[in-house]
């Protein structure tokens, strides 16, 4: 166990690394600056040398690589070229807040609407609970986020005018984001759970607690729904995923400041600092969360210890 | 019980015959033989979702290839004295604010957008074939070493890396194709080496080994009939994915640049002028749900239809 938690952290070294090497000579490639050329042009000689020498830009290349692992191992993600005079650090840290609520909001309104409908789905299995469920986990996969936030915003903000539909100036705010980013998460998390629940209630140990003359009702919760639930710890990582890809679109869309907003603006900006440093940022936290996903499975289900996978 | 006997016996022994017993025609099947696709097919159809969506999908498909064709304009034909007309009997399904016709390029749109996902489905699975099946065929240290490869591959965020890609290359069809596929290759390829690996040590190709069959006939007629409905199916969900990321950056503003349509672009051209002009953001948002769906509906139906260990 150790040895396996010593060695994914390793890889996960590795892969951070790349990352950061190839996410870095990749912006060194790109056509444009985020500096405004002309008046770069106009600057004196002095005074352009200065400019970039505040950003490191003067050195070769590869002191600039350097630099920039060098400060990365101290995790300084450097200072971003649009926003002045900022760190990107100091700009996830301002922007995080309002990415965190929507995510975790999200996730506890899919995994709980999402839970029950799987189940109900696969108790009342070939009812019309059932169908309306399987029509929940089709069309919530199938619409695209921003096409549903943005009927949402019509109707439901606009038309309707129950919910603001942009800024970030209250608890109110949260909800249609949080909705546009929820239903995939319940899509998936309710088709998963209705399939495991279903494989669960034909077992043998279902057949021998109801012959038992334990109610339905127990048999039904403290039987099936535990065993059905634990599997649903591993669809954990594309549902992070999903959410991940989301909150790029639908920050802007509701106008949030968050770090998916932040990082679709600095792409436009060509803000070279901060979108390495969000790359990274992203990268070590889908990792990480698939690194912990794995060790909960392990822990939770005594069958998949880790050395028992392959 | 008694009375019941004595009835069945009354039939008299005349009608009887003797028909022989012959050893060759005991042991012969007398359903007629089915191959495995047949038996898919004739599942499929029994699917009434799966069905109805392979219409749907058929009829999106004639139209996007014959929508644009069947009025005057073009796609990108700009009208300044027609702007932001609703739908009417001229422009079917209204113009936008250039005065360009919805209908015309709703459906060439869709079409760019399918092409884009086909294509990028098609490539994914040339190149996931040839890397899975390397690694499953080589093993030991090749294996090891591809395998490490995907690891560090599966640990960055897909979509962060079609973004900083689509960045450094011109923005345009050929970039969003060669973006998806980078990343998308990777699934495809750990499906084919897991099927293989699986297949290799199946006891079927151990008995088509015992009756004399040569690699060649192994790998033909036994390990590729059955890999081969596990890529379809994935390829089946392949394409609305890749719709979707299409979409997606389109409407981020990183896909295809005007005056070229695409399902993404038409969406993100709709939300713009949602507040007064609805229909813009509707047409195109019920193409890709309708698109979304059949395919995910006829993913689902084909992999019940095709996958053994599926069927319950």
């Amino acid at each position: 166990m150790k040895r396996f938690i010593f060695l994914r952290l390793v890889n996960i070294i590795i892969t951070l690394f790349i990352i950061a090497t190839v996410t870095f000579f990749l912006m060194k490639l790109l056509p444009g600056s985020p500096f405004d050329e002309e008046r770069l042009s106009k600057l004196s000689d002095e005074a352009r040398l200065e400019f970039l020498a505040k950003y490191g830009l003067d050195q070769p290349v590869y002191v600039q690589y350097a630099k920039y692992i060098g400060s990365l191992i101290k995790g300084d993600l450097g200072i971003s070229y649009y926003y002045k005079g900022q760190t990107v650090n100091a700009l996830i840290k301002d922007r995080i807040g309002p990415s965190m609520l929507l995510g975790i909001q999200a996730v506890i309104l899919g995994l709980s609407v999402g839970i029950i409908l799987g189940i109900i789905a696969a108790y009342r299995h070939n009812t019309i609970w059932d169908y309306f469920t399987m029509l929940v986990a089709v069309l919530g996969v199938s619409i695209p986020n921003f096409v549903l936030a943005a009927i949402l915003q019509f109707y439901v903000g606009l038309q309707w005018g129950l919910f603001p539909v942009a800024y970030w100036e209250g608890y109110q705010h949260t909800f249609l984001p949080t909705i546009s980013l929820g239903v995939t998460v319940i899509a998936i998390i309710a088709r998963f759970t209705r399939n495991e629940m279903l494989e669960v209630l034909q077992q043998d140990y279902i057949l021998t607690a109801q012959s038992k003359g334990i109610s339905e009702c127990a048999v039904l919760i403290k039987h099936a729904i535990r065993n059905a639930l634990i599997p649903v710890i591993t669809i954990l990582g594309p549902v992070f995923v999903s959410l991940l890809t989301g909150s790029l679109v639908i920050e802007n869309i509701f106008s949030i400041p968050g770090i998916g907003s932040l990082f679709v603006d600095s792409i436009k900006m060509n803000d070279y600092t901060t979108i390495m440093g969000l790359t990274l940022f992203y990268s070590a936290f889908f990792i990480l969360t698939i690194l912990i996903v794995d060790l909960l499975y392990g822990i939770i289900d005594p069958r998949i210890r880790i050395h028992g996978r392959e | 019980m008694q009375n019941m006997k004595k009835k069945e016996v009354e039939i008299p022994a005349k009608m009887f015959k003797i028909v022989g017993r012959k050893e060759e025609t005991l042991e012969e099947i007398k359903r007629s033989h089915l191959t495995g696709w047949q038996d898919g097919w004739l599942r499929l159809k029994q699917n009434k979702a799966a069905m109805i969506s392979l219409f749907v999908l058929l009829m999106i498909v004639i139209l996007s290839i014959i929508g644009p064709h069947v009025n005057t304009y073009t796609y990108q034909q700009t009208n300044y004295d027609a702007v932001y007309l609703e739908p009417n009997s001229d422009h079917w399904l209204g113009t936008d604010k250039f005065g360009r016709d919805q209908w015309t390029r709703l459906w060439e749109g869709t079409r760019i957008s399918l092409y884009i996902a086909v294509l990028a489905a098609l490539l994914d699975i040339l190149i996931g074939i040839t890397y899975g099946a390397i690694s499953a065929f080589k093993g030991g240290k090749v294996d090891h070493m591809m395998q490490r490869i995907i690891e560090i591959l599966v640990g960055i965020p897909n979509l962060i890396i079609i973004i900083l890609l689509i960045m450094m290359m011109k923005p345009g069809i050929t970039t969003i194709i060669i973006a998806m596929v980078i990343t998308g290759w990777v699934n495809m390829a750990r499906l084919v080496r897991g099927q293989i690996f699986k297949l290799k040590n199946a006891e079927y190709i151990l008995a088509a080994r015992a009756l004399g069959a040569d690699g060649r006939r192994i790998i033909i007629g036994h390990m590729l009939p059955n890999t081969l409905g596990i890529i379809i199916i994935n390829m089946m969900f392949t394409i609305p994915s890749a719709i979707f990321t299409e979409a997606f950056l389109s409407f981020i503003g990183l896909g295809l640049q005007e005056p070229l349509a695409s399902l993404g672009v038409l969406i993100n051209d709709g939300f713009q002028a949602m507040r007064n002009h609805f229909y813009l953001l509707a047409f195109p948002s019920i193409v890709i749900v309708s698109l979304m769906v059949c395919f995910n509906l006829l993913a689902d139906g084909l992999r019940d239809a095709f996958d053994p260990k599926m069927r319950n």
